[in-house]
């Protein structure tokens, strides 16, 4: 991971605790890290996407819990909400799914805060975080906390010893990313464009600038934002990216074989395709980047 | 009174609570905000002041109101919001983030609306100002509002429909925040009420704050003192604001902020939908666009579809600065039902010639209700005119036996 020479940065004596899961998937080679929303469309179909994933190579998973004003979502990832929602999706329900969920690889929790504030019987994220811990989830990204309001959950994942990734736009720069990057952990996800999430025809000059500012931080970097293919990803892993994330143009997936009402297993088979796909692009990236040979 | 809270913390409320994307345009609007609002750096205040007198109409009366005033045996006046340019409080805030904007030297505003008031509003505002505008609105409020959206157009601004979720003010404030993500280098978000995130809360409100200094100098020198109560509706709550703002420090002035009651304050959590918008009365803590403040939200924390007769005050949220002054037992949280707002809708009409709003008529139904408690003189800010809910006035009153309202029979067919 990362180049060689890269030093700590932002030394401080509070550094994050951080969960050794999620530093793994990330140890050796690029980090695929497809993301769905649990329960999309329904809870069963959705167990089995979310296993046909890692059998496509994924070396985490991000898990969405579907809140009800996803402000961050592009058209995509919203009517997947929409779809998990009327599935019957809670938090109670999020985290049974993880608990039935047949997989190594490591969870991450994407949701937003109101969910996480709500959940437990006091309020504050601690109650949520204690049961996140429980079912076993590495950590999580919550699009709407900015590193400012942030230290209750900081503080909670913690004493739970769970990470909290940080999400780094193009328009994060100098004291911003000091203040994200003294609190993040397990990754950094870059976000690779301005705007909302969605699978894109192109991929972002924004990412490199941003690989570039994030070069001398000792954390993994996982671009996401718009990534739809093998090439896109093989590009932005040979950029320097230590893993990329891919949600949209999975959720795509889901969204069509819930139209059409395929079976299950056709749908699946076709996610770990793509992820193969995806993941098979990420492993050429970083061929191109870090060749076999030189590898220590 | 306004600055004691500069940190954009009302006690637990308020807060940033938006994507990262948008945090570095964030500071830049609280830097702008500082410098331009409270500092008036390059005369932007007195800009503004002058735009607000110019091309708003303001000063706005205070009126004394005298068939109501006979009526409930106590003196009523009426802050004449409804009198200001585009027939509501919505300017105030409006032209002030517009020209905040050009002081920023943004290129392009984009705005949400509900109602389509704030909407008309930011329109007008941009057109009087030269910039380029994009109004989301839920396709459900399109659908309602068709005035209101040939209205925004023929000021030059672009009206994109919301098709997500309900259709609604909920769904347009946040595809609102999703253009502004995207386009947040050269673009600035004219929100429409005193919610979102700091500094929009403090900002807004200061922009609204000009209807209780004015109502405040002009009440003593019509009767020499301060009014013994102050009466609003409240659904963000930025005409609320507006109107407490002067008064908050006046401890002998009650003030009552109006929620819409809807039909019940039941809430069907199975459905996920409160027939309400009584968020200050009702709602719990939680974080929503931007805040944290008071929510109509299940258990679970996941947001409700609120209710109203008034599509202005159908909001899941409330301003912060309101929550806080609720939990501080400043600002009393009360609420009147559709039934309620809708008699006082014909009363007004009929008693002082004024058809208001009908947000603006919650406040007058509390009066109704009990103007016995309210003191010997009474302000009501009438935060708009009624003209747009004239369609949604006949469909509610032909529903209803309406002591106040005129034969119904003449009006079928609609206007």
């Amino acid at each position: 991971m990362g180049d060689e020479g890269s030093e700590m940065s932002g030394e401080s004596g509070s550094d994050p605790v951080r969960n050794p899961d999620l530093e793994a998937a990330f140890a050796d080679g690029p980090a695929f890290v497809p993301y769905l929303a649990a329960g999309d469309p329904d809870y069963e179909s959705s167990l089995e996407y979310v296993e046909a994933l890692e059998r496509g190579g994924a070396d985490v998973i991000e898990l969405g819990l579907p809140f009800s004003e996803p402000i961050a979502e592009g058209p995509t990832i919203q009517s997947a909400v929409v779809r998990s929602l009327e599935g019957g999706m809670t938090p109670e329900r999020f985290f049974e799914f993880v608990e039935d969920l047949d997989v190594d690889v490591p969870l991450v929790c994407m949701t937003y805060y109101n969910l996480i504030y709500q959940y437990g019987s006091e309020q504050g994220p601690r109650p949520f975080v204690e049961r996140a811990a429980e079912v076993g989830l590495s950590g999580f990204v919550v699009p709407d906390l900015p590193a400012e309001e942030a230290d209750p959950l900081r503080e909670a994942c913690d004493e739970f010893g769970l990470d909290l990734v940080f999400i780094v736009a193009p328009t994060t720069r100098g004291d911003r990313l000091e203040r994200i990057m003294s609190q993040v952990s397990g990754y950094v996800y870059v976000q690779a464009r301005l705007g909302v999430t969605g699978a894109q025809e192109d991929v972002s000059g924004q990412t490199e600038e941003s690989l570039d500012r994030l070069a001398d931080y000792d954390v993994p970097k996982a671009v996401g934002f718009g990534i739809k293919t093998g090439e896109h990803a093989e590009r932005i892993v040979a950029g320097g990216a230590d893993g990329i994330i891919v949600g949209s143009a999975l959720v795509d997936i889901v969204a069509e074989g819930a139209k059409a009402g395929e079976p299950a297993e056709t749908v699946a088979g076709r996610l770990e395709e793509k992820a193969r796909e995806l993941k098979q692009g990420a492993l050429r990236g970083y061929e191109q980047r870090v060749p076999q040979a030189e590898r220590t | 009174m306004t600055q004691q809270y500069a940190d954009g913390k009302f006690g637990e409320y308020g807060g940033q609570y938006v994507p990262e994307a948008l945090m570095p345009a964030i500071e830049e609007l609280t830097d702008a905000y500082e410098r331009y609002v409270l500092e008036n750096e390059d005369g932007f205040m007195d800009e503004f002041r002058s735009r607000l007198r110019d091309f708003g109409g303001r000063p706005t009366p205070t009126q004394h109101a005298e068939r109501l005033s006979e009526r409930y045996g106590r003196e009523v006046y009426l802050k004449r919001e409804d009198l200001l340019h585009g027939g509501a409080h919505k300017l105030n805030n409006a032209l002030g983030q517009v020209l905040l904007a050009k002081y920023m030297g943004k290129e392009r505003i984009v705005a949400e609306t509900g109602a389509g008031q704030h909407g008309t509003a930011t329109a007008m505002a941009a057109a009087h100002l030269d910039m380029p505008c994009e109004i989301y609105m839920g396709e459900r409020d399109i659908n309602r509002q068709r005035p209101n959206v040939f209205r925004m157009r023929l000021n030059g601004s672009a009206v994109n429909p919301v098709t997500t979720g309900r259709g609604t003010l909920k769904e347009a404030i946040s595809e609102t925040m999703r253009d502004w993500a995207t386009n947040v280098e050269d673009t600035h978000y004219v929100i429409g009420s005193v919610v979102g995130p700091h500094p929009f809360p403090s900002m807004v409100r200061d922009f609204q704050a000009v209807i209780s200094e004015e109502a405040r100098e002009q009440l003593r020198e019509k009767t020499g003192g301060l009014p013994d109560s102050v009466l609003a509706c409240a659904g963000g709550g930025s005409n609320t604001m507006g109107a407490f703002a002067n008064f908050v420090d006046d401890e002998s002035v009650g003030l009552y902020a109006v929620e819409a009651g809807g039909s019940t304050l039941e809430v069907d959590e199975e459905a996920g939908v409160a027939p309400n918008s009584a968020s200050l009365s009702t709602g719990d803590e939680g974080v929503l666009h931007g805040a944290r403040t008071k929510l109509l939200q299940d258990s679970d924390g996941q947001i409700m579809e609120s209710h109203s007769v008034s599509a202005g005050l159908d909001y899941a949220g409330v301003g912060p600065e309101l929550a806080r002054l609720v939990d501080d037992d400043r600002v009393n949280a009360v609420n009147v039902d559709d039934d309620g707002a809708l008699e006082a809708f014909h009363r007004l009409s009929q008693l002082e010639g004024i058809i208001p709003a009908l947000e603006t008529a919650h406040a007058f139904g509390y009066l109704e209700e009990h103007y016995e408690d309210l003191g010997e003189t009474v302000l009501v800010n009438v935060s708009g005119r009624g003209d747009k809910d004239l369609e949604t006035v006949i469909e509610e009153t032909e529903k209803r036996d309406i002591e106040a309202a005129p034969s119904m029979a003449a009006f079928s067919g609609g206007i």
